[in-house]
């Protein structure tokens, strides 16, 4: 066990591409830490370098205070878990298992003793005598966690883990994960593109995009406090509502309302020299039925009722705002990596406001919501900078 | 590529050495390669520029283009390219067709697929010379199954079409299952739920086969007939069991043959080697050009 | 709908017959003939009505045939370790390698498995003569790998690009060197691609006849399919319909069971290759 220092870690490949770009991070013993973002944004590529798959183009990497740059794979002493799990067919799963502890010439009587303890801890002692092919998914994937396990590594590095088997077994296999890391306290660096599976598994999570890091913390901070337009619309679903606004003597004024801006939120755009045009960013719980919320003194606004959907617990209620959408670098790469490029609903910008499931708004008739100015959030749209994250309101 | 780092970083070690590797590993394969064909090829046609008699080999002089003068000024080379080029087309397009039959038995049979695969493979491995004596023996009268079903006193391989259509017969037979297999990895590649949504869309079967089927099984195709086309072109096996060349049967690789072991003529057997290796870049080429027929493992992409 | 079925299964035994047939009556009739005395070797029928080894006891009692099939597997088997070796390294590359030059190898090797082989007899001829390898086992090994390479490099490299060459990495961070990774994991997965390719390039010089005829002029290297062709009968007037026939079986045999054996792999060898372009 021990830490992971990254110091100033680039990559850059043969045609002169840059995949990965000056990353510092201190990963503490026994932390679990996420890695994600979409996909091409160098995530992987840091693990590889981690790993010792592939050279560090420049920088530093200490594992457990030892400069490992020019280290092999083999003498690092880590453990790496594939999305494609990397079995070798032609091993049983005892085999499979036992395969790096043969490779570091352990006594057979040992390899045999921790190979039967990591099958009972994740469930697999029936199958050892079988090979990887006659194995369901979530069982190969268990075989590849037992592999990484018995070796006792300093690190686990895990590749997308999950990301090949259905979304059931996805949320129950993440759930042993979290539990089984619990147990060993093994530090843990962790690829995903599923910010999902980010936000429920990481003591801290590193958002990257373009092979830089873009904000390194916990979830809760990532979700609260984003640094930027790109770290507020990866995180979290359904995503941040962003809209056009103008700012107007600490007033915001946007396609779906006019919105005043709270004390130490118009403090922080005056000193720092907002420009007048703003991308405002409010989270769909922003929002409340304005019929069910006790009256809190914020702005209230109307809305059409364009979709509304009833998950039980909570409702989602869809309106368009006037004017084309908001549209910068950032926001483009999300909705390109999401997908909703290709669902064809160009167009009017959407709003999603989360409401309680108790309201009484209906498609096609008009609402009334009730905007929570504590929670927004205004980016400058040149930067993408948060200009109302915490360090910049100095509260 | 133009804005490349400066030479030096632009290589790690890592690339370095897979490309040193590369280079090794291939090295004795090329030099092989080389040696075996570029070489003699080079000297095939040095050897066609001479007068070269195995009989009289210290009369050997240099005469220039003379022998390939003789060579297409020859009826016998003619009627030879002539009968090439039927008996190429003739079971190219036979093979093309039956091949399809089989490759659609072999993906489609309800049973007995491997069955079938393996009795396929036969004429595949058999050895060319085993199945022309058997096909020879088939039609010689008083001896085969075949030449019983002919008229009395018929010996079809004495006769110049009856001989040639024969040799087109082996020749198919023994071909096709190549050709189907060839056919039926490209089979593989059409999905069925695109052919069930043709069924839904109302295509019959005969439309799924020539809207659906065919257009992606086109590269399979191109590249099947491209090898078939190549190697009917080189025939020799067949022809020099069933007929060895009477009758006006012979192919070009078998005038070649003769001219170097009957007659002895080594410069007038290089230059038709010579010609032959002509007209197969030209099919080659062709075949790349009009089709776009891409070469197996021309896509070597990462 | 029961009805339905089993016109379509009755269908498709028949289409599964003909086909049968079809890829084995030519060979039932030389083995036939090969089972005949000489006295109902014109008798025209399937199935022979004396069945007889003479045949086979004649063919195995001369040189010339026994020298040949000595020959034939010899230069065969040794032809077929070279080209697997030499394609394996290729292949690799190929499949696993970034370096300049890859594609002059696989036109090179496409250019040669277009090569009309009768083009390489003159001058082959005319320089195995001059260093003296004509009608000797290296004289007909040399063409025979030659010839096999570019099957052998097209085959394996398409195997091993089915190899998932995560396992590699997997293994190296399971603290394997590279060449353990190579020996452990690579070399028993890419085993199975090597057979096949063993086995189709065994079969193409088991096949060969145009080098067997050109480069040998004697017992010495000259293998069956060539010794056939040049059988006489016992006497001047006996046609050697008999020696020919039993010989004719007993090359065929390595075929059939290569078949029987490896029908699967033989056909993913046959197919791999080819798909890819």
């Amino acid at each position: 066990m021990a830490e992971i220092v990254l110091e100033g870690v680039s990559k850059r490949y043969p045609d002169g591409s840059l995949a990965v770009q000056g990353v510092d991070l201190d990963i503490a013993d026994g932390e679990f830490v996420i890695l994600v973002g979409p996909s091409g944004c160098g995530k992987s590529t840091t693990l590889n370098m981690i790993a010792g798959l592939e050279d560090i183009t420049e920088g530093t990497l200490r594992i457990g205070g030892r400069v490992v740059n020019d280290l092999p794979p083999k003498e690092r002493d880590v453990a790496m878990v594939f999305q494609s799990y990397a079995l070798y067919p032609h091993m049983s799963v005892r085999e499979n298992m036992g395969f790096p502890l043969r490779l570091a010439k352990v006594d057979k009587a040992t390899i045999d003793a921790k190979v039967e303890e990591a099958a009972r801890i994740l469930d697999l002692t029936d199958f050892l005598d079988r090979k990887p092919s006659n194995l369901s998914g979530g069982q190969r994937q268990r075989v590849a966690m037992g592999r990484a396990i018995v070796r006792d590594p300093k690190a686990f590095l895990m590749d997308e883990p999950l990301s090949n088997l259905d979304a059931k077994l996805r949320v129950q296999m993440r759930t042993q994960i979290s539990r089984l890391q619990r147990r060993l306290g093994t530090t843990t660096v962790y690829v995903t593109h599923d910010q999902t599976e980010a936000m429920t598994l990481g003591d801290r999570v590193v958002v990257m995009r373009q092979g830089v890091v873009q904000q390194v913390g916990s979830p809760a901070e990532l979700y609260d406090h984003p640094r930027n337009l790109f770290v507020a619309g990866f995180i979290g679903s359904p995503a941040m509502n962003f809209l056009n606004a103008t700012l107007e003597a600490g007033r915001l004024r946007t396609p779906i309302g006019e919105f005043p801006l709270p004390d130490a939120a118009r403090q922080a755009l005056e000193r720092q020299k907002a420009p007048r045009e703003v991308i405002l960013g409010l989270r769909p719980e922003a929002f409340e039925d304005a019929a069910l919320a006790a009256d809190t003194g914020g702005p209230t606004i109307t809305a059409g009722v364009d979709v509304l959907e009833s998950l039980g617990s909570d409702a989602y209620v869809y309106f368009s705002a006037e004017g084309g959408p908001v549209s910068t670098a950032e926001l483009e790469e999300l909705a390109t990596d999401s997908g909703a490029r290709d669902t064809g609903a160009g167009g009017a910008q959407q709003v999603v406001a989360r409401l309680n499931a108790a309201t009484r708004a209906r498609e096609g008739a008009p609402i009334e919501l009730r905007v929570d100015m504590g929670k927004a959030h205004v980016f400058d749209p040149a930067t993408g900078t948060n200009l109302t994250h915490p360090e910049k309101t100095g509260s | 590529m133009t804005d490349r780092p400066p030479r030096g970083n632009a290589l790690s070690e890592g690339a370095r050495q897979e490309r040193r590797l590369g280079w090794l590993l291939c090295a004795p394969a090329v030099i092989v390669m080389l040696a075996v064909t570029a070489y003699p090829i080079g000297y095939a046609v040095y050897l066609s520029l001479q007068r070269y008699d195995l009989r009289f080999p210290g009369r050997a002089e240099f005469v220039g283009l003379d022998n390939y003068g003789a060579v297409l000024s020859s009826p016998f080379w003619w009627d030879a390219f002539w009968v090439t080029l039927f008996i190429t087309g003739v079971s190219v397009a036979i093979e093309l067709v039956l091949g399809m039959g089989l490759a659609l038995v072999m993906h489609r049979t309800l049973f007995w697929r491997g069955t079938i695969r393996t009795a396929v493979l036969i004429p595949y491995g058999i050895v060319t010379v085993v199945a022309a004596f058997s096909w020879q023996y088939a039609w010689t009268p008083d001896l085969g199954y075949l030449a019983e079903l002919l008229p009395e006193g018929d010996a079809p391989l004495t006769e110049q079409w009856p001989a040639l259509w024969l040799i087109v017969l082996a020749e198919v037979w023994k071909t096709t299952p190549f050709m189907a297999l060839l056919l039926l990895a490209g089979l593989a590649l059409v999905p069925d739920e695109t052919l069930k949504a043709a069924m839904v869309d109302g295509a019959t079967a005969w439309q799924r086969f020539v809207r659906i089927m065919l257009p992606l099984m086109k590269p399979a195709i191109l590249v099947a007939l491209l090898f078939r086309t190549l190697d009917a072109f080189r025939i020799f096996d067949n022809i020099y069991i069933l007929t060895a060349g009477a009758q006006d049967t012979g192919s070009v690789s078998i005038l070649g043959y003769d001219n170097l072991f009957t007659a002895l003529n080594l410069g007038i057997g290089s230059a038709i080697s010579v010609l032959i290796f002509i007209c197969v870049g030209i099919i080659a080429f062709t075949f790349v050009k009009l089709f776009g027929a891409a070469a197996p493992g021309a896509e070597v992409k990462r | 709908m029961a009805a339905v079925g089993k016109t379509h299964a009755t269908r498709w035994a028949i289409v599964n017959v003909v086909v049968v047939l079809y890829a084995l009556f030519p060979v039932w009739w030389i083995a036939a003939l090969s089972f005949k005395d000489p006295s109902t070797l014109t008798d025209g029928s399937y199935i022979p009505t004396d069945w007889t080894l003479e045949n086979y006891k004649g063919i195995f009692e001369t040189s010339e045939f026994t020298r040949a099939l000595i020959n034939s597997i010899g230069i065969a088997l040794i032809a077929t370790l070279i080209a697997v070796v030499l394609g394996t390294m290729a292949a690799y590359a190929v499949a696993r390698l970034r370096f300049p030059g890859k594609q002059l190898l696989i036109g090179m090797s496409l250019l040669i498995a277009m090569f009309p082989p009768i083009s390489l007899v003159s001058p082959l001829f005319n320089i195995e003569r001059i260093i003296g390898i004509f009608d000797t086992w290296p004289g007909l090994i040399i063409p025979y790998m030659t010839f096999s390479l570019p099957l052998a490099i097209y085959t394996l490299s398409a195997f091993f690009r089915e190899i998932p060459w995560d396992l590699e990495k997997a293994a190296k961070v399971d603290g394997a060197t590279a060449a353990q990774a190579f020996r452990l994991v690579i070399v028993p997965l890419a085993a199975p691609g090597v057979f096949t390719t063993a086995i189709l390039v065994f079969i193409f010089c088991w096949n060969d006849f145009l080098f067997a005829i050109s480069l040998t002029s004697t017992e010495s290297a000259r293998t069956v399919p060539a010794a056939i062709a040049f059988f006489t009968g016992s006497s001047q007037f006996q046609q050697p319909t008999g020696s020919i026939a039993a010989a004719a079986v007993v090359i065929t045999i390595p075929i059939i069971v290569f078949v029987l054996l490896f029908q699967r792999r033989i056909v993913a060898g046959l197919t791999s290759g080819a798909v890819k372009g």
